[in-house]
């Protein structure tokens, strides 16, 4: 490899402003969209902002107000990780009995994936306002069937115990993304393994214990992982249920309480919408924009790491 | 890595195709049909909870306004102008372009700026590659509420672009970090030997990448496409912060929350509006259901 050190280091250079090339728009909107912004976020967070006037340096103030005086930001954070662990749970628990119930079927398959799907692809604004309407106590048909049945007919999405339920069943209808993914997966589980097992007297218990579960571990952790980020943005539904649910509309610097009922359908993106925009106040907005920068970075990490595998971070 | 084409191929002809039988004793086919039928009746329940909502949007669509006030559940008389009032509203048409005109133009703009970052994540070897990859990951994890108040800042003090899409636009233009990290995945599964081939023939990376490259890698464009147009379609908080000053600039998704608050007794007239919203996805989606499953399916991609 002693040919020519001229031409090899000018094919470098070449290769160099080819890949540059290639990324330059990526990387200038990584620049602006992303990186500028998120240091300016810690920026505001040291300043009192309200858009209008100058900001005022305010040191370690504003952090100091969200985590020992604003009374919205514990409940928030519990808010999230309640459907983190419950939401997640559920929609992989769910999500796989559903891919597990469709690979059994074998007429008629096709029509009961469409009819599982579909739900997924209902706009996520129409679908909250379809769930509020189904489930609202006074004339949804949910408790209107309840109570036919002479069952108890909970508050839903007026009720600060039933909202975050009702959130769920939301979430539990719109499955159709994580019941393709497992299906996917359960029929490349090798089928001459379930076939030795079943030769060896495995019961169907035993056999997806050992065999099916296993083989679909890493979707799985994807599922997990994945559905732990979705509800670190869990935005709009929680939004749009409290405002109707309450039947009161804000909007931008409208002094609304937000998480309607009692803030229990309040998450940590709602409360950077209501601080930011609806109260002004910039500097405790961006606190708790960095607190959930932090959150998702953190399981960002988390499925970097155990998920290298599929995602071929390696070559 | 395995090709998400043969994975959905794999998924049709599974779901299709008859067990070979075994056994034919009675005990055996009796246990088969106990199974057959726990099967179905799980089946026809788990149909019932997906079905049933659109069911009861449909039903209250039709209804009349005083019976919309009421527990029935089936419409006395069928109100199908309630269909046409909503179409009618003022503003109605005017959020249908919006929303063609931000998921449109978003997703030409997502796949041409998206495609080339994901070639040469994919294809070439630079220093800074896996951090480049780390960067994708973790902006496409990032909820967008992180960066939202500095942004709204640059774009309504700098530019002076509030009350208007191009805040929500305009950034598509610089590549999405889903799109490329989709792309990016299928595109690994694409034979260097084709790509070499076509070099050896002359071509530049350019070339290579628009006549051998993009032919192959269709079916991931067409996935890749579809989703970029539905989270265009289904944006809520874009919309909200940027558009809500201006009712002219308003999508579906936000018009159609304050359609609540106009009528907000009038369950019919907001479900008639709910039902125009989700027909259109749904619709396409039945003609597009290879397209959407194999996306689904390519975010799953294992190793």
């Amino acid at each position: 490899m002693t040919a020519a050190p001229v031409t090899r280091r000018s094919r470098v250079r070449r290769d160099r402003l080819r890949t540059l090339a290639f990324l330059s728009p990526w990387l200038l909107g990584t620049g602006v969209f992303f990186l500028y912004p998120l240091v300016a976020t810690v920026y505001f967070s040291f300043m009192r902002y309200d858009g209008f006037t100058a900001p005022v340096w305010v040191g370690m103030k504003n952090w100091h107000y969200v985590f020992t005086a604003y009374p919205f930001f514990w409940p928030a954070l519990r808010n999230t990780l309640w459907l983190v662990l419950v939401v997640v749970t559920l929609r992989v628990l769910f999500g796989l009995a559903v891919g597990l119930l469709v690979v059994q079927l074998k007429r008629g398959a096709g029509v009961f994936r469409t009819m599982f799907y579909a739900p997924y692809l209902a706009p996520p604004v129409a679908a909250t306002m379809a769930f509020v309407f189904l489930l609202n106590p006074g004339t949804g048909p949910v408790n209107t069937i309840l109570g036919k049945l002479g069952l108890p007919q909970p508050g839903w999405f007026n009720d600060p115990v039933w909202a975050k339920p009702a959130l769920t069943l939301l979430a539990l209808w719109g499955i159709g993304d994580l019941m393709i993914i497992f299906m996917a997966s359960l029929l490349d589980v090798p089928r001459d393994q379930y076939e030795a097992a079943e030769l060896d007297g495995a019961g169907a218990l035993r056999r997806f214990r050992f065999i099916t579960l296993p083989n679909i571990r890493p979707i799985l952790v994807f599922a997990a992982v994945t559905g732990v980020i979705s509800m670190m943005q869990y935005y709009t539904e929680p939004f749009v249920a409290g405002q109707v649910a309450s039947g009161q509309i804000g909007g931008s610097g409208q002094q609304v309480e937000p998480g309607y009922p009692d803030q229990s359908t309040l998450t940590l993106p709602q409360l950077v919408y209501n601080l930011g925009f609806q109260r002004f106040d910039t500097g405790a907005a961006c606190v708790v924009a960095l607190v959930l920068f932090v959150l998702a970075m953190v399981f960002a990490a988390f499925l970097m790491r155990r998920g290298s595998g599929f995602l071929a971070l390696e070559d | 890595m395995s090709d998400g084409t043969l994975v959905v191929r794999h998924l049709d002809s599974a779901a299709e195709s008859p067990q070979p039988r075994r056994q034919t004793s009675a005990a055996y086919r009796r246990r088969a049909i106990l199974e057959w039928i726990a099967v179905h009746s799980f089946a026809v329940a788990a149909a019932l909870f997906f079905v049933l909502p659109f069911v009861f949007v449909f039903l209250t669509a039709l209804m009349s306004d005083q019976q919309a006030l009421t527990r029935n559940l089936w419409p006395q008389t069928w109100e199908w102008h309630n269909i046409a009032t909503v179409w009618h509203t003022p503003g109605f048409l005017t959020w249908w372009r919006n929303t063609l005109f931000y998921a449109g133009l978003g997703t030409v703009l997502t796949l041409l700026s998206s495609i080339p970052v994901a070639y040469a994540l994919a294809r070439f070897r630079f220093r800074g590659q896996s951090v480049a990859m780390m960067v994708v990951i973790s902006t496409m994890m990032l909820p967008p509420q992180v960066v939202i108040i500095p942004m709204y800042l640059f774009w309504a003090q700098q530019l002076h672009l509030s009350g208007s899409l191009w805040p929500l636009i305009i950034p598509l233009a610089f590549g999405d970090p889903f799109s490329i990290f989709l792309l990016r995945q299928f595109l690994l599964t694409v034979p260097k030997e084709y790509i070499d081939a076509a070099k050896v023939d002359g071509c530049s990376d350019l070339r290579a990448l628009l006549r051998v490259v993009i032919p192959m890698i269709r079916p991931a464009i067409a996935a890749v496409a579809l989703f970029e147009f539905f989270s265009c379609w289904n944006d809520y908080f874009g919309p909200q912060i940027y558009a809500s000053e201006n009712p002219a600039a308003w999508t579906l998704s936000y018009g159609l929350e304050s359609f609540k608050s106009a009528h907000h007794t009038n369950w019919n007239l907001t479900m008639a509006a709910t039902l125009l919203v989700m027909a259109p996805v749904i619709i396409v989606f039945f003609f597009a259901q290879k397209a959407f499953i194999e996306g689904v399916t390519l975010t799953g991609v294992k190793g």
